[in-house]
This record gives structure tokens, C-alpha cells and sequence, in this order.
């Protein structure tokens, strides 16, 4: 029943193919595998597709920046947010965008949510009010229900998802602590291979069943993390 | 004319509004708030500490309080601006999807939102500037269509001397027909069927210079008046 437990990043995302889509948990300083993602780098992927809330801006610590210092590590984003404020400064993502090396799909963070979701629930599509009048339904289909327009969104899936949790047992059951849980619920779901990046990794039986929220049979890989917060 | 409320006072203000609630037409005795990016997301250190409101963050923090100083704050523990708050005795947490279940189900009150630009029909631009390739829409536009009453908090006019309060958007919206009222450094406006009314005034600033700043008409309301506090 026990997985694979690494403790070194870059082993634990031996598989990652060239073009991947790979997800990635996190909302501003929260729940974000951070050693993850930047083995990622270090490792040289190249050409991923990357779903995530932002890909960052420069100083914040930690975010998505690192992957797009490096051209050719992401060539497709598809996140809620691409420009953030305070807009004085070009961020990584941009510079990578405005110099072509990148495809960017920016869509509203609830959408995004939800698409996850149902990518992992197996619903083949929904419909939102979300986006109505906007450039967010152009080019998609509009249905009128009860009077009301909604947009009909599709679902998201992925190759590989990077997730974060507080605690791991050696099953792979996950604790999370506060808003870590973010997008890391719905993208340990939707993923052919989920690999979780953990504080502590437990004897099976330690965690409490009332606070397991990803069943371990959800995920295929740990990564404990060394101690600390990053930098 | 002065330059009307500071950053702080408008705040304030907003704040007021999410406890006397002269223009929030909502019979509940407990509100459900979300506090968009930017000032609105500091809105949580501006209430009072007894003040019957569950803040929501639609990263999944619910119940947050005021922002956390210093020596107490927690990476883990951040509202939906991403700003590191405290939590109140009544906090929990949620999934993103199951916190934006929440706005889009109609559970949420009110937003507090930032603006670039709000249209006299009630449109909403606040994700995309002019020049610059890509945008960031974060909750908003789940936000602006969901909650039932939508708040604007902005400065009257752009740096450049420029109207907010427009005919028509001219960025890209990011919600259509969605916002109830706008509180600004100048002044409270409700966005009615009608278009902008003035209901009160920043102190120091008066009727002529709102209408001054604001890009089209303003309706003036018979009991317009400074604004409380």
C-alpha cells in the first residue's frame, strides 16, 4: 500500500516528459509546491503546458516566476491571471509572452476551479453565468436557461499535478493546513500522475480520518520537503 | 477642490457601508463578504472588531479577520487578496472550487471590488489595461456576476486627471451590468436603472465638482449630503 516517498525534487519528477501538461497547486503564498516547482526548472523541462491561478511577478516569494525566467520551459499558461498589479514592472511571464515564446488562455479563477473539477469528476462540461458579457464567452457556446445566459465551459485535465498538503501518510493520504487547499483538492483528482510535496510524512494510521481530505488512493508520489519555508 | 478622501478614509467609508448599510438593501442580520485585490482586500482592518460579517476569501478562507502585524502572520493563512490576516472564532476552510460554489450559488452578500472603469449601465473593467498584452482576472468576474450586491471602491478619477465613472467602458469588461454602487475619494454613486446618482459628497468636495470628475451624467439625489462615516 506504501508509495514512493523522495526527498529530492528533481528525482521525484523523473518522468516528466517534453511537452507535458503538467498542473500546479498554490494561491498567492499558500499551499504552492515550491521545491516542486522548481525542480521542474532545474531539471530542464521544456515545453509544458502549465495550469495554475498566476504565474507571478518579480520579488514575490514564493510563486510561479521561476518558471518562466527560462524560455522554453512553459510554452502554453493557462491560469486566471497573466498581468498582476503593481504594473510598474514587466513580470517573467510577460516578458516570456510579449517575446512570443508563450501561449497564454486566461480565464475567471472560478471557471478554472471548476473546470479542474469537473476534469476530475468526469462531468463533460457545465454551464456558468460567469463571463456573460464579457470577452470570457466569446467564440463559446451561450445557452439561455430560465431566462437566464450561460456559457458552456469545458473541463481540464493533466498529464501531471503538483500539489502541496501539510501532512502525507506512506499511503498517500493528505492533511491540509488552512488555505493550503486552494486548487491542490481538485488537481489531486485530475491528474494521470499526482505527486504531493508534503511536510511530514506519517506511519499509516497517525493521521486522523476526520482531517484526511485527498484519500491516498488519489495520489502516486511523495516528495517530503527538507524543513522550512522557502526563501 | 480637494482631493477628497484618503486612501485610508475611503476605506473606511466601505467599511461603513458593510455595517450601516444605508445603500445595501439586505435584511440579513449577518453579511457574507468577499474583499476583491487591492485596498478592498485591507477592508477586514477597517470594520468594527463586533461587526456581524463573515469575511470570505475565494481562495477558501473563510471567516478571516483583520489583517495579521507582524510578528503573527502565517503564509498559510491569507484572504482572497492575498494579504495574511488573523482569523476570527468562526473560521473554516474550503476548497477554491467549493468557495466559488459558494459565490456563483448566491451564499455570498457582498463584493468589495477595485475598478479601472464602471459604465453608467453598471459595466465593470477591471482586468485588462490598454498596452499590455496579457490581463489578470483573478475572482472578479465569478464575483461581479454572483454576489448579489457589488461594491466598487475606487478613486474617482485616473492619475492623469481622467474619468472612472464612464458612458461606456473602454478597457475590456469584466463583468456586465453587475455594480449597485461606487464609492470613491469624491463621492457614494448608486448606478440605478437610470444611470449614476450622487448621494453624498467627500467633506470639502461639492456637487459641481463630482459632476466635474464623472464622464457621464450624474443624476443628483434630493437628500444628497457629505458623506458619514
Amino acid at each position: 500500500m506504501d508509495l514512493p516517498v523522495f526527498d529530492d525534487p528533481i528525482a521525484a519528477l523523473h518522468d516528466i516528459p517534453e511537452g507535458a501538461s503538467v498542473m500546479i497547486g498554490g494561491f498567492g503564498s499558500a499551499g504552492m509546491p515550491y521545491d516542486l516547482l522548481v525542480g521542474l526548472v532545474e531539471r530542464g523541462s521544456r515545453g509544458l503546458t502549465v495550469i495554475g491561478n498566476s504565474p507571478g511577478r518579480r520579488g514575490a516569494r514564493p510563486d510561479f516566476s521561476p518558471l518562466f525566467k527560462v524560455p522554453g520551459v512553459v510554452t502554453f499558461w493557462r491560469g486566471s491571471f497573466g498581468v498582476l498589479p503593481p504594473l510598474s514592472q514587466e513580470s517573467f511571464f510577460e516578458e516570456r509572452h510579449n517575446a512570443g515564446d508563450l501561449d497564454a488562455e486566461i480565464m475567471p479563477q472560478g471557471t478554472l476551479a471548476e473546470r479542474i473539477r469537473a476534469g476530475g469528476a468526469g462531468i463533460g462540461g457545465f454551464y456558468v453565468r460567469t463571463g456573460i458579457g464579457t470577452p470570457f464567452a466569446e467564440g463559446k457556446e451561450i445557452r439561455t436557461i430560465d431566462g437566464q445566459e450561460y456559457v458552456f465551459e469545458t473541463p481540464i485535465r493533466a498529464d501531471f499535478a503538483l500539489i502541496r498538503a501539510y501532512q502525507a501518510d506512506t499511503v498517500g493520504n493528505l492533511v491540509y493546513r488552512r488555505a493550503q487547499r486552494n486548487f491542490n483538492i481538485m488537481m489531486a483528482t485530475a491528474a494521470d500522475t499526482v505527486i504531493a510535496e508534503v511536510d511530514e510524512v506519517m506511519p499509516v494510521g497517525s493521521l486522523d480520518p476526520e482531517r484526511i481530505e485527498t484519500a491516498g488512493f488519489l495520489v502516486h508520489r511523495i516528495y517530503q520537503r527538507g524543513g522550512g519555508r522557502p526563501a | 477642490m480637494s482631493e477628497g478622501l484618503t486612501r485610508e478614509m475611503l476605506a473606511l467609508r466601505v467599511a461603513a457601508e458593510l455595517t450601516n448599510r444605508r445603500y445595501l438593501n439586505l435584511p440579513e442580520r449577518r453579511l457574507v463578504v468577499n474583499l476583491g485585490f487591492g485596498l478592498p482586500a485591507e477592508i477586514c482592518s477597517y470594520v468594527p472588531p463586533d461587526a456581524p460579517l463573515f469575511f470570505h476569501g475565494e481562495n477558501g478562507c473563510l471567516g478571516y479577520g483583520p489583517l495579521a502585524d507582524e510578528g503573527e502572520q502565517d503564509p498559510d493563512t491569507i484572504n482572497g487578496g492575498s494579504l495574511m490576516v488573523t482569523l476570527q472564532p468562526w473560521a473554516s476552510f474550503v476548497s477554491s472550487a467549493d468557495a466559488f460554489g459558494m459565490i456563483r450559488g448566491g451564499q455570498v452578500d457582498v463584493v468589495v471590488l477595485g475598478g479601472l472603469e464602471v459604465a453608467a449601465n453598471g459595466d465593470l473593467a477591471n482586468w485588462k489595461v490598454t498596452g499590455r498584452k496579457s490581463g489578470g482576472v483573478g475572482g472578479a468576474t465569478d464575483l461581479c456576476t454572483g454576489c448579489r450586491h457589488v461594491i466598487v471602491a475606487m478613486e474617482h478619477q485616473t492619475k492623469h486627471g481622467e474619468p472612472r465613472l464612464v458612458e461606456r467602458c473602454s478597457y475590456e469588461l469584466t463583468g456586465a451590468a453587475c455594480v449597485d454602487l461606487v464609492i470613491t475619494n469624491l463621492a457614494v454613486v448608486q448606478v440605478t436603472p437610470d444611470g449614476f446618482l450622487l448621494r453624498e459628497t467627500a467633506p470639502g468636495v461639492s456637487v459641481a465638482d463630482v459632476q466635474a470628475a464623472t464622464g457621464a451624467p450624474l443624476r443628483v439625489a434630493a437628500d444628497v449630503r457629505e458623506m458619514e462615516f
